[in-house]
């Protein structure tokens, strides 16, 4: 198992965790409507679950950049 | 013995049996019963973390706010995506302190980072006073679901008072290795119930989502999206970031973090909790789908919809089976709130008025603080009626109030002083209590302002005051005492 990282620092890239709930909740004025149906969800409804998986990958993103920098003793 | 009645019996009987199983090979000093002596690894915090949002409230509220509500339950799949973002940067710096000064509740972080027993003793006896109202609503929701699921046959009094003998008993053997163990237990079976339920009505009496959201849009115009005013976008952003904030502010999330056994376990939470949270939306489809098929739930009864929906779609087996996995999620939050409520009155409460007790009087007595707190709860739950309705709206607020001084703490060194941090709390309260008391919206207090504005939640007034006086206060306090 890889040596997971035990120091933090905050990092250009942890900017990028403040884009799904921007993107999300930003949006929200102009995607409040039933049509169209995505997936067979309403608008408003599929635009938040979008930004809800949209969380998990770039927290994801950020997760594997600090391993690699961790890993590279940077 | 009707089918429903022996899946909940052999529920209740497993979750109690695991509970105390738990225990085993554990000698139970504090650290031990509290925070699982920080031994826990991703599977369990995620469990614990987990477990804390499928509540009562997500099973029996999510449906009711999508069935009485409709697109503004949608809120609650936001804020735990953004409070699980905030996790990925603040538990870890949380976890690192704790665990080298050895804290085992939120209020001993307060205690220890502002150098102030007495603060820790303010922060513990507020967070308290929101976990019995929080308590109480598990328990209010174990009794609904339990008497629903079992056609009337358990009274909902004779379940709340089963559901907190067997809380009481796992609490005090195994401590919060009871807890995370339930979890596993309520989380496999809450699972396979929502996915199901989820699935399965909407195609059952639909067809299909998209045919079931027109259905609802004919007959309901404007319900699958915010209003114009009222639970309009602003109020919907607003409460987000606010809940969001809240979050882990709940002393139970706070302490439930120390278990961990290595910051990288919040990590890989951050990264896996928000799709793992998208389970409520299958909550929601069941809250959808109930709409048209059994209408006139009004007010507090919006809560029934997805027990009345099941009971009249499966067979009694399948309603025991939905009965066991929302009687899981009352025990196991319960269990957390009842252990969490207990730490900090003996550890932060009795230690600061009896300041040389011994570790071993402090960790007996916590144990034996759980009846007592239970007992009180169910008194509330039996007799409180409306009396409770304004402190369970004020629990949120109420522990959100912590968020500033908190935020504050994490440096090095506090950036408020003791007196601004308690002075600021102290505001904060003061005006949570006088708004849920007064019914005061922000257009009430501010009429003139522009509809989004009256639209803002109100919490955020009193976070407002909240962060005022703690400026000032610090600022002044700061100036007499030279370089604080």
């Amino acid at each position: 198992m890889n040596e997971p990282p035990t120091t933090f620092r905050f990092r250009a890239y942890h900017w990028l965790s403040v884009v799904p709930i921007a993107g999300l909740l930003g949006g929200l004025p102009f995607v409040n409507r039933v049509e169209p149906y995505v997936f067979g969800l309403p608008l408003l409804m599929a635009w938040i679950v979008g930004w809800v998986v949209a969380t998990s990958a770039v927290m994801g993103l950020i997760y594997w950049l600090d391993r690699r920098h961790a890993r590279d003793g940077r | 013995m009707s089918a429903p009645l022996i899946i909940l019996a052999v529920t209740f009987a497993a979750a109690i049996g695991l509970g105390l199983w738990a225990r085993r090979g554990h000698t139970m000093n504090l650290e031990e019963w509290s925070v699982g002596g920080r031994g826990f690894g991703t599977i369990f915090v995620f469990l614990l973390m987990a477990g804390e949002i499928y509540t009562t409230f997500t099973f029996l509220g999510g449906s009711g706010w999508a069935y009485g509500k409709g697109a503004p339950a949608l809120y609650i799949l936001c804020y735990g995506a953004a409070a699980y973002t905030l996790s990925y940067f603040m538990l870890p710096v949380i976890w690192r302190y704790a665990r080298a000064r050895k804290l085992v509740s939120q209020a001993d972080f307060f205690a220890s980072k502002y150098d102030s027993p007495a603060l820790g003793a303010l922060v513990g006896l507020v967070t308290v006073a929101a976990l019995v109202p929080y308590l109480v609503l598990q328990l209010k929701g174990l009794g609904i679901i339990v008497s629903e699921a079992s056609y009337g046959s358990v009274s909902s009094t004779a379940a709340v008072w089963m559901g907190t003998a067997a809380l009481v008993l796992y609490v005090v053997v195994s401590g919060v290795r009871g807890s995370a163990w339930t979890a596993a237990l309520k989380d496999i079976l809450i699972l396979s119930v929502a996915v199901v339920i989820g699935i399965y009505l909407p195609l059952h009496y639909y067809g299909g989502y998209a045919a079931m959201f027109r259905a609802i849009e004919r007959a309901q115009p404007g319900f699958l999206t915010l209003h114009a005013s009222g639970m309009s976008p602003s109020w919907f952003i607003s409460t987000v970031l606010l809940t969001a904030v809240g979050f882990y502010m709940w002393p139970q999330f706070f302490a439930g973090a120390y278990t961990a056994k290595h910051e990288d376990v919040f990590r890989k939470n951050a990264v896996m909790l928000p799709l793992y949270q998208l389970i409520i939306l299958f909550v929601f489809f069941a809250g959808f789908a109930a709409i048209l098929q059994v209408p006139g739930l009004k007010g507090a009864d919006a809560d029934l919809s997805l027990l009345r929906l099941a009971e009249q779609t499966f067979s009694p087996g399948w309603v025991g089976v939905i009965g066991a996995a929302g009687l899981l999620t009352a025990l196991v939050p319960g269990s957390m709130i009842l252990l969490t409520a207990a730490t900090i009155l003996a550890q932060n409460v009795y230690r600061v008025a009896v300041p040389d007790a011994s570790d071993r009087t402090v960790s007996r007595l916590a144990r034996s603080l759980v009846p007592v707190i239970a007992l009180l709860s169910v008194a509330l739950t039996l007799r409180g009626g409306a009396a409770i309705v304004p402190l369970l709206l004020m629990g949120y607020n109420v522990v959100t109030q912590l968020f500033p001084s908190l935020v504050l703490s994490l440096g090095a060194r506090p950036l408020a002083t003791t007196a601004g941090a308690a002075a600021g709390i102290v505001a904060g309260e003061a005006t949570v209590a006088y708004l849920t008391m007064s019914g005061a919206s922000v257009a009430t207090l501010a009429p003139w302002a522009p509809q989004a504005v009256k639209d803002l939640n109100v919490g955020i007034v009193a976070l407002a005051v909240n962060c005022v006086v703690l400026a000032v206060v610090t600022s002044v306090t700061r100036r007499r005492g030279g370089s604080a």
